[in-house]
């Protein structure tokens, strides 16, 4: 049973990242239909502004969080404002053109400033290392993450079930045509979420660093495992990215630790399963 | 839209037209390299090797100029390096290949050296057959048998009985597994148990719980260079290794210097195995990585080193021909031509044309306020066992 | 509207369907003139002649995307699947001691087509996100099967000692890629004429049908079900001959074939050309992997910026990709191609 308890932990840390890397793209995608391919940019955009602030300017880790996460709402604003507005009503495959575009230059732009290698980074003393409880290695870093996690996803629930703002959120999303009936902005709540989603990837990507690591191939690496997240929680559901990242945090845990051969073959099969079985995700409505 | 196509033509052909250059007197090398995406890096480092010797010694060699042409294959793409090889030979008349990180890029290319009869130098790329595939090929990096078999042996000779072995499921992993265990049980050690992990595998602590829970005398990891080592060190610190009790074994990248940085006090103790590091002791590499930190602002890795001995093989087989540049003249200059270079000295042997060097076991010592591989033992003149050549 | 408008614009329509088929079929000089420039290479630019067999091979590839993506509005991320099997059934062949080209092509395609025959049970079902991820995953699966099958593959060193025979007994593929360029446009314009045939075809118009309004088929008559496999199926092979000719003039054969980043490619290249337009796959080929040769030979460390740049002026200024940018322009200069 031990194991299994400590490879759940993992598990469930490394799906934590995944949601906070996902949620942004599923609400975008079910509220505006947008194909955002360039939504792990900002991820690690929010990396790089980590540990440039960390290595360059000495700050401490806690501290280039919020930063990371500014970096990624700003990025987005901005993006939105220039380029994605001209292309809500653009078919599918148009936006994913813009957005790969987008990606190319973000990734050759890293390279230029940082180069292509990876970017080293120290967790402060607090953070590192492990404890042992009732016989399992916890290692503080994943419990941090999934604390943190946790708190965000409290909030942003909380936010969609109690505020004017999440309601209207949920309703955009459910029919956008109503929702503008009803006099809702919906352009300005879209570019609201729009940065939420991509400072919270931002976010996840500063909090990825000492799990994933960082290099500029990271907007195209994690890009796959976000789509799988997204596509399997359902569009447009902040319960449904939580729900998916964990259940293939842990499914990609599990399969290493018991069945190392599958390797992370088993994240693709779990995901073909899921799809086959509801094709528009778990909580999805489309 | 045949205007379009013809615009494209007329372009292309401005481009070879501002490209070329007389091929007479000068000799042209064909680097066939990543330059961009994943295997950017090591690309780089490689050709930073290349231009710092060309820069110390001058861009002429027999009365020759010598030139260089930079192919990007973006990556693992075989067919884009078959390709680009191809081109550098038909359309820029490049004589030498060089350049080569990849494996499969380096066999693909192969077949053109092979065909053209150009010399070829492979400046990284680690798997044995890769010299067999043309008679024109030469090494000068060091390959995946050399390093972890001379790891094997020393371990089981060093009071290492017992090993669990973890590895990237791919090509040069599992070739490292092979000869690794090979060194190790012909010298009377035991393999407790082994895994093969996917190869872009960003989390550790599963396996390295699995490798802890055997109780081995030593756990051996391979994984290609990137972020990978920085997320080996991490698991190794989370599940509470003690490099004292459980020695950690690796090759080269499991200690590279990003590595390091990354892994912080968690390395200490790790043990691999290299054909260099800028922390070498010797006047020679004092002087190349005073000179390669001057001219590049890092420190040269084995990488660089297989890039500026590769430039050296190229400069020396030339001078020695007196300046001819075809396929048979090259490889019979360079076949057993030896010198030493800021690793240490190496060797072309005569007859496989692969490398020949000495071989160093490091472990991860603080050295003052830096984390360094320090070297505890030196093997010399190790050949690639793969071809025969055992010691 | 008046009656004699009427009978004007009764008179000047065509008179039935068949009719109607047969002025689409129709050959444009457009189209003629676009076949005879693909003859250029071999006299303006001879030493590109490998990159311009490759341009072949790949727009053979993306025609077949577009059959399924264009014409019948299936999205495909996996296509490189159907690639892949056709490049591994021709090496494999070659490495187990047959290295005929053309009999290679046919057994790729064959076994391609297998491939994509059962895997279109699956696909037909789906639509939109869930049909893009389960193309996907079925390639990423495949990809790490043929990793972890590397007696079978030759795995992550590529597969090995793959030797192609002479063309036809006479015709040696030779390092310059005359014979390469040759035989991947003469199996390009081949099958182009078999896919424009399909196209121009009342299954062809049904699948229009099926990619404009699904709902709406059954309802007169289509079987939707029958029509996505059967258009998939033919995908495949297409796709399978495209990687058993790549196998065949490189001799090289590896994952990358199977790989994410080709199926990526090869949709990029689709929607820059301009979807269903059939040259819309070929021209987007020709665009982009010369751009990428090019940028790459300038500046081989940032060329990735130039190529985003280029995508993102292309979607912003040409909506409907390079094609649908020159029918607008041909509209408005009223002339017709």
């Amino acid at each position: 049973m031990l194991p299994a308890l400590g490879v759940l932990f993992d598990g469930a840390a490394y799906g934590m990242l995944l949601f906070l890397m996902s949620v942004g793209l599923s609400v975008t995608l079910g509220m505006m239909n947008f194909v955002n391919l360039a939504h792990c940019s900002f991820a690690m955009l929010g990396g790089y502004v980590t540990v440039t602030l960390m290595n360059a300017l000495g700050w401490p880790f806690l501290a280039t969080l919020p930063a990371a996460f500014v970096a990624g709402a700003a990025a987005s604003i901005v993006l939105e404002r220039i380029f994605f507005r001209r292309f809500y009503n653009s078919n599918e495959l148009n936006q994913c053109l813009l957005t790969i575009g987008i990606v190319f230059m973000s990734i050759a732009t890293a390279a230029y400033i940082y180069g292509t290698d990876q970017q080293p980074m120290q967790l402060p003393s607090y953070l590192q290392g492990s404890f042992t409880v009732a016989g399992i290695d916890l290692a503080v870093y994943r419990l941090f993450l999934i604390v943190v996690a946790a708190l965000i996803t409290a909030v942003l629930m909380l936010t969609l079930e109690s505020t004017r703002f999440g309601a209207q959120v949920r309703a955009a999303v459910n029919n956008q045509r109503m929702a503008r009936g009803l006099g809702i902005d919906v352009d300005r709540l879209f570019a609201v979420t729009f940065a939420l989603g991509g400072g919270l990837a931002g976010l996840g990507g500063g909090l990825a660093l000492p799990m994933l690591g960082l290099d500029p191939s990271f907007a195209l690496t994690y890009l796959i495992y976000v789509l799988i997240v997204v596509s399997v929680g359902g569009l447009g559901s902040i319960a449904g990215s939580f729900v998916a990242a964990m259940l293939l945090g842990v499914a990609d845990m599990a399969g290493k630790y018991y069945v190392p051969a599958l390797g992370s073959v088993l994240i693709y099969l779990v995901m073909l399963v899921m799809i086959m079985w509801r094709p528009t995700g778990l909580f999805g409505r489309r | 839209m045949q205007k379009l196509l013809c615009g494209l033509t007329c372009v292309a052909l401005a481009l070879i037209g501002a490209g070329s250059a007389s091929a007479q007197n000068s000799v042209k090398i064909g680097m066939i390299n990543e330059y961009s995406g994943q295997f950017a890096d090591t690309g780089a480092q490689i050709d930073h090797g290349v231009t710092l010797w060309m820069k110390q010694h001058g861009d002429t060699v027999a009365g020759k100029k010598i030139e260089l042409i930079r192919k990007d294959t973006g990556g693992m793409f075989p067919d884009t390096a078959k390709r680009l090889a191809q081109e550098a030979i038909v359309r820029d008349h490049a004589d030498i290949l060089g350049a080569f990180s990849l494996t499969p890029n380096a066999l693909a290319a192969a077949d053109v050296s092979k065909q053209a009869k150009k010399f070829m130098v492979v400046m990284n790329a680690a798997t044995s057959i890769i010299t067999e595939k043309s008679p024109y090929i030469a090494r000068t990096s060091s390959t995946t048998p050399q390093l972890n078999y001379t790891l094997g042996q020393w371990a089981a000779k060093n009071g290492i009985k017992t090993v669990y072995t973890m590895v990237s499921d791919y090509g040069p992993g599992i070739d490292a597994e092979t000869w690794f265990q090979k060194g190790f049980k012909d010298n009377g050690g035991k393999v407790l148990g082994s895994v093969r992990f996917p190869i872009a595998n960003p989390d550790f602590s599963s396996f390295v719980q699995a490798a802890k829970d055997k109780n081995p005398d030593a756990i051996y990891i391979w994984i290609p260079g990137g972020a990978q080592p920085a997320a080996v060190g991490k698991a190794l610190a989370e599940r509470g290794i003690d490099t004292k009790k459980v020695k950690i074994l690796g090759q080269d990248a499991l200690a590279s210097e990003t590595a390091l940085k990354s892994m912080g006090e968690s390395s200490l103790g790790i043990i691999t195995v290299s054909d260099y590091d800028y922390n070498h002791q010797s006047p020679m590499n004092k002087e190349f990585v005073k000179t390669y930190n001057a001219e590049f602002h890092r420190n040269p890795d084995f990488f660089s080193i297989g890039g500026y001995d590769g430039a050296h093989l190229i400069y020396a087989a030339l001078a020695k021909t007196g300046g001819k540049a075809d396929g048979d003249s090259l490889i019979a200059a360079a076949k057993g031509m030896s010198w030493e270079s800021p690793r240490g000295p190496i060797m072309i042997d005569p007859e496989t044309r692969d490398i020949v060097q000495t071989v160093y076991i490091r472990r991860v010592e603080k050295v003052g306020n830096e984390l360094l591989n320090v070297e505890i033992a030196a093997v010399p003149n190790v050949k690639d066992p793969a071809h025969g050549a055992k010691k | 509207m008046t009656s004699e408008t009427l009978a004007a614009a009764a008179s000047a329509a065509p008179a039935g369907p068949n009719e109607f088929l047969r002025a689409q079929a129709r050959w444009r000089w457009s189209e003629i003139a676009f076949w005879l420039a693909t003859l250029l290479p071999f006299v303006l630019t001879p030493d590109y002649l490998i990159l311009a067999s490759q341009v072949a091979i790949t727009a053979l590839f993306a025609l077949s995307l577009d059959l399924i993506l264009g014409f019948s509005g299936i999205v495909s991320l996996g296509h490189a699947a159907y690639f892949g099997v056709g490049a591994y059934t021709a090496g494999l062949i070659s490495v187990w001691g047959w290295g005929e080209p053309l009999t290679g092509l046919l057994a790729a395609g064959l076994a391609a087509g297998i491939v994509g025959y059962i895997t279109s049970f699956v696909i037909a079902r789906f639509r939109h996100l869930a049909l893009i991820m389960i193309t996907l995953g079925f390639c990423l699966l495949l990809q790490e099967a043929a990793n972890d099958a590397n007696w079978l593959t030759g795995g992550f060193n590529g597969l090995q000692g793959i030797q192609t025979w002479k063309l036809l007994g006479i015709f040696d593929f030779d390092l310059y890629g005359y014979t390469a360029y040759a035989y991947a446009l003469a199996g390009l314009f081949v099958i182009f004429l078999v896919a424009r045939r399909i196209i121009h075809s009342p299954f062809g118009l049904a699948l229009r049908g099926i990619r404009e309004n699904s709902a709406r088929m059954p309802a007169i008559g289509a079987p939707i079900l029958s029509h996505i496999r059967t258009i998939y199926t033919i995908a495949a092979i297409i796709a399978g001959i495209a990687g058993a000719m790549l196998t065949q003039t490189t001799e090289t054969a590896s994952l990358e074939s199977l790989g994410f980043q080709r199926s990526a490619d090869v949709l990029v290249m689709l929607i820059v050309g301009g979807t269903g337009r059939l040259y819309g796959g070929l021209i987007g080929a020709a665009v982009y992997m010369v751009a990428r040769d090019q940028f790459s030979g300038l500046n081989p460390q940032f060329w990735y910026f130039w190529i985003g740049l280029l995508l993102i002026a292309i979607v912003m200024f040409l909506p409907n990709g390079i094609l649908g940018g020159l029918e607008l322009l041909a509209r408005r200069l009223k002339v017709w191609p």
